[in-house]
Order: C-alpha cells, then structure tokens, then sequence
C-alpha cells in the first residue's frame, strides 16, 4: 500500500551531492522570482562555497548578479588578496560597502581604531542594499552556526528597516521558496542552511576549493586574550601584561581581524582540516568570535538590526 | 578521516506543548555527546541566570530570547546529528497552536515525526491536530516517545493507554506501524541510555528507533518529474532545461512529455554541475537536453509515464495560515506549485475537517489554523499529481497579493482519513 507521501529525503543519494543539489535549487529559485539579487562575499569560507555554487548553477553562463564585500576596514590581507582573485576569476562584478564610508557619513559612530566593527556591518550592508534596490541578498550563513540561525529560514524575509523578526516569520512549506517583497523589503536567501562545518570541509575537500591560505596551519605571532588566540598585527596590538608567542595556528571563520580568534592547529591540508574538525569539541563561533561570547542573544540581537 | 557517505533522516517533533519535545531533543543531542563543549556551557549559564536548574535541556534548542524567556519554544529549531550509521537533520517544532505554522513548516519536509507525549496527561487535542496535519504532509512513519514517566512512577498501564491511544488513531490517518517508547526526557531514561526502571519494555531506545527507521523506503507510484526552474543557454546554441528531479530518477535516453503543452520527446543528455550523467537520481539539480526543439521555459514540466494531469480546476486540502479568515470574496491570492506562480480563486470551501473527530462539516470560511477542502481555479493551466503520489507536484502554497505573505498549505487531493467519514 502506498498510504501516504514520499519520503521528502531521496534514499541513496550522496549527501553532498544533496546538499548541492539543494543549494543549486535555491539559487535558481531566487533568481528566477526576485528582481535585482545579490550575493554577500565576506571571503570566508562558506562565501568560498557560496560563489562556486553560484557559479555552478548557472554555468556555462555566468553569474546572474553581482558580489558585494561589506568592508569592515579591518581585514587579513590573505583574504583581501583571495576577494579580488576568486571574483576575478569568475569575472564577477563585485562591489565593495565600506564600513569606513558610514564612519566617515556618520551614519554610525567610530569605535575607535582598534574596536570591532562587526555589529557596525548591519548599517553598511542595508544601505548597500537599499542604494542598488537589491530585493534579495544571498549569504552563507549555516543553521548550525548559531541558535539563532537555527532558527531561521531558508528565505528570511527582511521589513523595509532591513530587520528579521523572529516572531513573524513566513511560514516555509517544503521547497517551494516565496521571495516576492513589497518595495524596500528584501529577502535574505541562505543556500547553505542545512549544511554543517564538516559537510563545507568535505565539499572543500571535493571540488578542490581555492581559499585564504589562512584557513591553513601556519605560524604567526598570537597573544591569548579573553581565551581566544588573537594574531598579532596592524589590528591586534599586545596589551600590558600579554606576551607575544609565535604559535602554529590556522583561522576557522574570517572576520573583523579585531576579534576573530585563531584556532592552534597542525593541519596543512585539505584532509588535515576535514579530519580536525570532524574531532572537534568546541563550536566554530565558540572558538573564534569575541562578540558572541559576552552576550547569550547577541548573534539575535545582531540579526534582528539587519546583519548577515 | 572523510566521513563515510550515510543515509539521511530527516526527523519533525510533534505534540502538545509541555509534553517534553524540546527536552527530548535536547536529551538526544546531550547524551550522543553532539552538542559542542561551548553551546552546552553557554545552556547551563542560560538555566542559572533564568533560575531553572543546572541544565534546562530544552534550552538546547530554544534559542531566541522570547523562549527562553516564557519557556515555550516559538519557532523550528534545526539541528544536525551525525550518529554511527545516520545522518540526522532533526526540526524540533512548536506545539501552541498559534504557531501551527511553524510546526506545518517544520513537518514538511521531514520523512519521520518524533511525537511526545505526556503520560500523566494523555493524547490532547493539540497532539491530534498536530498528528492529522503530519499525516497530511504525508510524514508516514512515527516514534512514539511516552515522555514524563517518571511522574507516574514508570506505570505500564499508564504507558499502554497512551501507546492504545496513539496507536488508534494512527491507523485512522494511514500511518506506518507505531514505534513506541516509555521515556523521561528529564531525566534521559530510555532516549539515549537504557533505563532500568521499565524492566517490562524490551523495545528500542529514542535513539535506536531513529536509527532503525525505514521512512526513507517508499513504493514509487509515479514516473519522473523535472520543473524546469530555468534555462541555461549551451555553446553552439543548444538549451538545457535546469530542475530539481522528483518522483523517479530521469534517464538518458527516456521517452517524457514536455507539459502543460503535451509536446512528445525524449532525454538527449543529461548534465550535473557541468559534468554528464546517463542517470539523474531523485534530488538532484539536473539540467537536461532534449530531442526536439521545444520552447519550454520556468514554469514548465518534463516528465515521463504514468503523467500527471493538465488542469485548472483544482480538489484540495488546505492547512489556513492567514491573520483573517480564507472566504470565497476574501483577499486576492496567488498559487506558487512547483516552477509555477498563478493567481488563484476559491471557487468553492467544500468542508472544515475537525480534527478531534475527522469528521468534514460545512463551512463558509476557514479560520487560521484550520484546516479544510477547497476547489480552486487557477489563471494558469498546473500541472498536478495528487499529493500522495508526488510531494513536489502534488503541494502548493497560498500567497497573499498584497503582502507576498504565505497564507497556506495545499496539497492536491482529499486525505482518505477524512472522505471516508463524510
Ligand atoms: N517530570 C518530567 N518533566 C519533563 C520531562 N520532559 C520534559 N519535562 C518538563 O516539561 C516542561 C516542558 O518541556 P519542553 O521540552 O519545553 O516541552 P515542549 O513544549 O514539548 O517542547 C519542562 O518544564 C520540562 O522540564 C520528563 O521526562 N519528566
Ligand atoms: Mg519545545
């Protein structure tokens, strides 16, 4: 007896190649309902992902839509370098909001030279969007990230002050993802939601990504500070009684330099990194995000402004 | 080393508020030792700044502050396990009833509805909406969990009325054979580790039921469909139509009718990510080439025998998500099913399912939350199956014209459960 529906998962099939399939289904979707799409590269790893999905989806077409870099100002030089060679080499069009220019505007307050401008990012990218009627912003972000992307769907609508209300979510029935939007309201659209740490590495692993070499072991000046291993340089500067060590480290998110941690760490390779964290004990954001360590909500609060 | 490619279960919870599922999950995550050192400190710092104990497991997966704050959970939660033989993508959902929505969002797109249930307090109403609306979206196969049994000291009768209640109506609404287990999430007896406080049940643990689940398994019952979401313009001036393939896989060389238009043709080549396949299993976002020249576009559907139907007039069941009411003269609507986005009209409310008796009354309109059956008429020829053949083309959303807010379920067809007792 065939009593009731499918199995919503197909039996069989690779789960990367889901995960893929899935994603590529998103990206099309999108850019077949909204208007003027825009996909978010910050130059991390999942953006990495995010942009040769993009470009697989519409291949041998190229990119339906630009790249936007929101630009804190404060960045690893490696992944600056990696930004400009993985757009070029899609000959995507890629735009650049600075963080530095709502400073200068005074759209937001200068924190000080050496403070984090993460939270600072929400105010740049709703103008960014708001200034090229963007109706739909792709990102990287994974629902197992953060509890309160946990929370999030797919296709995350945003009101006309760029804000995510989780109380009032739309509902989001099987794949049939709904971006349409009233002028000035925008959907966020994150391909990559059912995707863990582990399955970004595997699938880095497989396609053979190119990434910021700083995803990789190598040693660098760090000095330990709120338990975290900070890389000393233009942004990091040794306090009082902290003491620069050379320590082999690599990165495993990128972001604001001011505050994102590195991990100490041997793996040089692709199946290095896959078999490190597939042993992990602590969380991505946990190991390596200042911000979110402070506050229980701050990932919600920060997302309830505007941010990725 | 790389992870061993492993089979996918994609799991829904169910049930009434306060019956335990987010302690559950929380139980599950904690006792497999997959919840991260930092999340299961940040909960604990959570449970002793909100004065609810050491460890408040629901916490696990109650993440927005207004959860936390009113101990409810609001909106699906996702979560991934990787166990020794499954992949676990697990939606833990709401169970008041304003947040039907939610649970409705969670629940379709899951294979298996992990369903708690208080033992000291029975099936309630909210657990049989909650049931009736997951055998609509077709979840077939149910784990049981008889949660709180330590609050009626590990009683087997108590657990039999519960799993006798169940049971019942399981088999009205056409589901799998019931798993059932006596559980304290509380106190993780029966989820992860055995418990010796039921010496009289020899069934699996929450775990070992997850992990020995068949819901992936499934008869076909309709042939290949691919809605082509867009197309992709080949060197030399060929085309190739990209979409999600459901129903059956799609091969190289197979007989399909391009519809609504009925043109006849077959696969010419199959590509993947810009590699060519002869085969194209079910999920995969694939772009084929056809024989002949077609002037197929979004919207459209290849698919081969037995075909869906062509129509415009549409029987179905509706779960109602919108702030005011779904009335024959209400708010102008548009249909999203599959590719495909037409305006739509109600021609018709046919019936109000209760779901404490199953039985289908009149009804003028459908209040939120409510669920019931419609004839709708779409501007656009759809092509359908009916929901228990495809869920792809057999389920539609209702969109709200002037909000672009989703206001509805679809799914093609009558649930039998409901006909049955008109
Ligand atoms: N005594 C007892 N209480 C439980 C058990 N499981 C959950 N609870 C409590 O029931 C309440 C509701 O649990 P929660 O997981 O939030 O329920 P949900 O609304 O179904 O997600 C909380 O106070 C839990 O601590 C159990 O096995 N035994
Ligand atoms: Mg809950």
């Amino acid at each position: 007896m065939t009593a009731l529906a499918p199995p919503a998962t197909a039996p069989g099939l690779d789960h990367l190649d889901a995960l893929e399939s899935h994603a590529l289904f998103i990206l099309r979707e999108v850019v077949a309902e909204c208007e003027r799409p825009v996909l978010l590269f910050s130059g991390g790893k999942d953006s990495a992902v995010l942009l040769h999905l993009a470009a697989k989806a519409f291949a041998p077409q190229g990119l339906p839509f630009p790249v936007l870099h929101v630009d804190t100002g404060h960045n690893f030089p490696e992944v600056l370098d990696f930004r400009d060679r993985a757009a070029a080499r899609l000959g995507a069009r890629l735009l650049v909001a600075r963080v530095q220019d709502s400073i200068d505007r005074g759209r937001v307050a200068d924190p000080g030279a050496l403070a984090s401008r993460n939270r600072l990012q929400s105010v740049t990218l709703l103008d960014a969007i708001a200034e090229h009627g963007f109706d739909a912003a792709f990102g990287g972000a994974r629902r197992d990230e953060d509890k309160a992307r946990a929370k999030e769907r797919v296709l995350s609508f945003r009101d006309e002050f760029g804000q995510w209300d989780p109380r009032r979510q739309r509902p989001e029935l099987w794949r049939l993802y709904q971006g349409r939007v009233n002028p000035g309201e925008h959907v966020r659209a994150f391909p990559l939601s059912d995707w863990t740490e582990l399955d970004v590495w595997q699938y880095v692993a497989r396609e053979r990504l190119d990434l910021p070499s700083i995803y990789f072991a190598h040693e660098r000046p760090v000095v330990r500070r709120d338990g975290m291993w900070l890389a000393v340089g233009e942004f990091v500067q040794p306090r009082d009684a902290e003491r620069v060590e050379v320590r082999e480290v690599r990165f495993r998110t990128v972001g604001d330099a001011t505050g994102t941690g590195a991990v100490l760490s041997g793996a040089r390779t692709l199946e290095e990194v896959v078999a490190e964290v597939a042993a992990a004990t602590v969380s991505e954001r946990g190991a390596t995000r200042g911000d979110d360590r402070f506050s229980e909500t701050s990932m919600e609060d920060r997302k309830r402004e505007g941010y990725f | 080393m790389p992870v061993a490619t492993k089979d996918v279960l994609r799991l829904a919870t169910v049930g009434s508020v306060d019956d335990g599922k987010s302690t559950l999950i929380g139980r599950l995550l904690v006792d497999t030792r997959l919840v991260a050192d930092d999340h299961l400190d940040a909960v604990a710092a959570a449970s002793e700044r909100r004065g609810v104990g050491d460890l408040d497991l629901s916490f696990v997966t109650d993440g927005l502050r207004a959860e936390r704050e009113q101990g409810i959970t609001i909106d699906v939660a996702y979560r991934y396990a990787t166990t020794p033989t499954r992949k676990l993508v697990i939606a833990d959902c709401p169970g008041h009833v304003q947040y039907t929505r939610n649970m409705a969002t969670g629940s379709s797109t899951a294979d298996l509805a992990l369903v708690a249930v208080d033992v000291a307090a029975g099936l309630k109403e909210q657990t049989r909406r909650h049931l009736v609306i997951a055998a609509l979206l077709g979840v077939r196969a149910l784990v049981v969990a008889v949660n709180k049994m330590d609050t009626v000291e590990w009683s087997r009768t108590a657990y039999e009325r519960v799993v006798a209640e169940v049971g019942a109506l399981a088999a009205v609404l056409g589901a799998a054979p019931v798993v059932a287990v006596p559980v304290s999430a509380l106190y993780g007896d029966n989820v992860v580790e055995r418990s010796a406080r039921a010496p009289w049940y020899e069934g699996p643990t929450v775990l070992e039921a997850l992990e020995a689940s068949d819901a992936g398994a499934w008869e076909r019952s309709c042939g290949a469909r691919l809605p082509v979401q867009w197309v992709l313009r080949q060197p030399g001036g060929g085309r190739t139509y990209a979409g999600l393939v459901s129903g059956e896989a799609l091969r190289v060389g197979d007989a399909v009718t391009l519809l609504p238009a009925g043109v006849e043709t077959s696969i010419r080549s199959i590509r993947y990510g810009g590699r060519a396949l002869d085969e194209a299993a079910v999920g995969i976002a694939a772009d084929v080439e056809l024989d002949d020249e077609t002037d197929a576009g979004r919207g459209d559907l290849i698919a081969t025998a037995p075909l869906p139907r062509v129509t415009r007039e549409l029987e179905a069941t509706v779960c109602w998500f919108g702030d005011e009411p779904l009335e024959l003269t209400g708010r102008r609507l548009r249909l999203k099913h599959t590719s495909r986005t037409t305006p739509v009209r109600v021609r018709a409310i046919e019936g109000l399912l209760d779901v404490g008796s199953l039985e289908v009354a009149d009804a003028e309109a459908l209040a939120t939350n409510e669920i019931g059956f419609v004839r709708l008429a779409t501007a656009e020829p759809l092509v359908v199956d009916d929901y228990r053949e495809d869920r792809v083309t057999g389920g539609f959303v209702l969109v709200d014209e002037a909000s672009h807010a989703t206001v509805a379920a679809g799914m093609v067809g009558r649930p039998p459960f409901a006909t049955a007792r008109r």
